[in-house]
């Protein structure tokens, strides 16, 4: 049998055959590798469950245009340079002057599904509109007309033709939409119609142009200036910026709250590095007797210290495993309750929390085996 | 050249002289028993016999080679090579099997050879008990194995330290025997022990008394275990 495997068979046996007393080090290891794991998961994860929560306040980017003409086309020009799965959505708008009951309105051509998408705060009562031959009144609108949903509602426009000329009412373009719904944002669109813009278009007799596109985007600063760039550099037509209010106040609630989780990564990674070092000493403190029987029979420090360290460190092993598989666990426990949201598994923290609990575990046996190194053997096995 | 030579042994402690002026030899082949009440520094000089301690004075020559002066590191070597310990509590790895502990002793000392620490339990009659924890052995049992593993990497002498401290009457017997098989192999035995019993079937007995050396009985009728009158006499003397 060779020297190692002699090695192996003494550190299993040790673990395999005092499993109690190894029990309660393998849990303190476990316990301190799953918060550790589980917070570095959040900590990671913490920028994409914030960007989704993000995204809840509004368009982030704005495509506006560049040369002269601002059409869809353009529009999708300048989406399809951000990744699919980063854009959460996009709605073109174009608004015109309409009036509704003869008094003067704003009213915005849009495509519903992704004006819902760009601005999940809206809040509808109601339905949105779901096709062409609908509309949303803004709540100002529909306080001061006493409009409802389920009703017909008459928008009239007058071409930019028909202006100059005396008699508008003969020239002026109507069409009948039904509300679906009334818009209560708490801002300025409270005061505005949203219809399809094929109905805007058909109300105003002018198409294919729009006047601005709202894009929600899910990513941090960096990445949304670098899609910005890009956007600018390949699609001459338009002209992105990004909403610096939304970004900016991203930016800085994001790294205070990676900080802080960071923070708390610290602190329980050196509280763990105590614990184990606590729990390693008293494990280590029982075998003296052991200690000093090995070196009785002549094992150097040397040996012994290998010895008990390769325990420790296959101990910190295991520990750092279990540590992986429940701090997934804690860390989607609580994404879930926090976030509302599953966790990313980032596969690099395996690798890396195995190896740092097996330092950690390492480290914190090494100071207890030197000095129990130092022993006695003779007044060891005498009982002393 | 004898194997072991103390020459003027001191081991103070403040104002203890735990040994005192101490002078012996041992030779090779040689079952050599030391005695003495409590205190009379028995454990001392089997401490230092065994090279887990110093002399403060002296010299301590095993195989011609000074050990007094030698460093710690050094002294581990000597235990490792040349010196198997029986204790009286044994002092088994209690996660260890029985073959797994007498090849821990080979692990120090050379490469681990379960075969050869088998044969080794098979000698002091355990080959049936190899597999077995020390908790699922007697202590008798157990102390055999410590002989097997005092003896499984052929060391110029084996220490023993009230090796049937811990035994009833017919584990004695069996230890003892086991004692008798090895010295006529050509082992050789300081059995340090305070058990007259166990001391008279050595060769020779020295007696010590407040760390001197008191006396030395020369066991002139050695076969085996037969009791002689100078022990006899000691009992008596031990007795009043």
């Amino acid at each position: 049998m060779k020297k190692r495997q002699m090695y192996m068979r003494m550190i299993t046996a040790s673990l395999m055959r005092r499993r109690s007393r190894m029990l309660v080090a393998l849990l303190s290891i476990a316990i301190g590798a799953t918060v550790l794991s589980g917070l570095i998961t959040i900590y990671y994860d913490v920028p994409r469950q914030m960007g989704a929560q993000f995204r809840n306040y509004g368009a982030n980017m704005i495509l506006t245009d560049a040369d002269g003409s601002f059409t869809l086309s353009d529009m999708q020009q300048g989406t399809a340079v951000i990744p699919a799965d980063a854009l959460v959505g996009a709605a073109p708008y174009r608004y015109e002057n309409v009036r509704i009951h003869e008094q003067p309105i704003v009213a915005a051509g849009t495509d519903m599904a992704g004006a819902r998408a760009t601005s999940p705060f809206w809040r509808v009562e109601g339905e949105w509109c779901s096709a062409d031959g609908q509309i949303l009144v803004g709540a100002n609108v529909a306080e001061s007309f006493r409009l409802k949903a389920g009703e017909m509602l008459t928008v009239s426009y007058t071409p930019e033709t028909a202006q100059t000329q005396e008699d508008e009412t003969v020239l002026d373009n109507t069409i009948d939409l039904e509300i679906t719904g009334v818009l209560d944002t708490g801002g300025p669109e409270e005061d505005y119609v949203y219809m399809s813009l094929a109905d805007l278009e058909t109300l105003t007799g002018e198409s294919g142009t729009i006047d601005v596109a709202e894009l929600s985007v899910s990513a941090n600063a960096d990445e949304l200036s670098s899609y910005v760039d890009r956007i600018n550099a390949s699609v001459p037509a338009v002209k992105a910026h990004l909403v610096k209010r939304v970004t900016a106040s991203e930016t800085t609630v994001l790294s205070k709250l990676q900080a802080l989780v960071l923070l708390v990564t610290i602190v329980v990674l050196a509280l763990t590095m105590i614990c184990v070092a606590t729990t390693m000493t008293a494990v280590v403190t029982e075998r003296r007797k052991e200690i000093g029987l090995r070196k009785a029979i002549g094992a150097s420090d040397r040996s012994i210290i290998g010895e008990f360290l390769g325990e420790s460190m296959m101990l910190g092993g295991i520990g750092g495993v279990l540590g992986v598989v429940l701090g997934y666990v804690f860390a989607q426990q609580v994404s879930i309750n926090v976030f509302s949201s599953s966790i990313r598994f980032q596969w690099l923290l395996v690798p890396i929390t195995i190896l740092v609990s097996i330092l950690v575990t390492g480290l914190s046996s090494l100071l207890p085996i030197r000095s129990a190194t130092e022993v006695d053997p003779a007044l060891v096995l005498k009982g002393e | 050249m004898s194997l072991l030579e103390l020459k003027n042994v001191y081991k103070i402690y403040g104002e203890l002289h735990a040994l005192d002026n101490v002078s012996l030899k041992v030779e090779k082949g040689e079952w050599v028993s030391i005695m003495g009440p409590s205190g009379s520094g028995k454990s001392t000089m089997m401490n230092i016999i065994g090279c887990m301690d110093k002399p403060s004075k002296g010299e301590v020559l095993l195989d011609g080679v000074d050990i007094s002066k030698e460093n710690a590191r050094s002294l581990t070597a000597v235990r490792r090579d040349k010196i198997g310990l029986i204790f009286q509590q044994f002092h088994l790895v209690n996660y260890l099997t029985a073959v797994e502990n007498v090849m821990l002793a080979q692990y120090y000392h050379s490469m681990p050879d379960e075969k050869e620490a088998l044969e080794a339990l098979d000698r002091v009659g355990l080959a049936d008990r190899a597999h077995h924890l020390p908790s699922q052995l007697s202590g008798g049992e157990q102390q055999r194995v410590c002989v097997a593993r005092a003896l499984i990497n052929y060391p110029e002498i084996i220490l023993a330290d009230e090796p049937t401290g811990n035994l009833d009457e017919a584990n004695e017997e069996i230890v003892v025997d086991l004692f008798h098989k090895l010295h006529n192999e050509g082992t050789t035995l300081i059995v340090v022990t305070h058990d007259p019993e166990v001391a008279e079937v050595a060769q020779r007995t020295l007696v010590l008394r407040n760390g001197k050396l008191h006396k030395e009985i020369v066991n002139q009728n050695f076969t085996g275990k037969i009791h002689f009158d100078d022990m006899q006499e000691f009992r008596k003397e031990e007795t009043k």
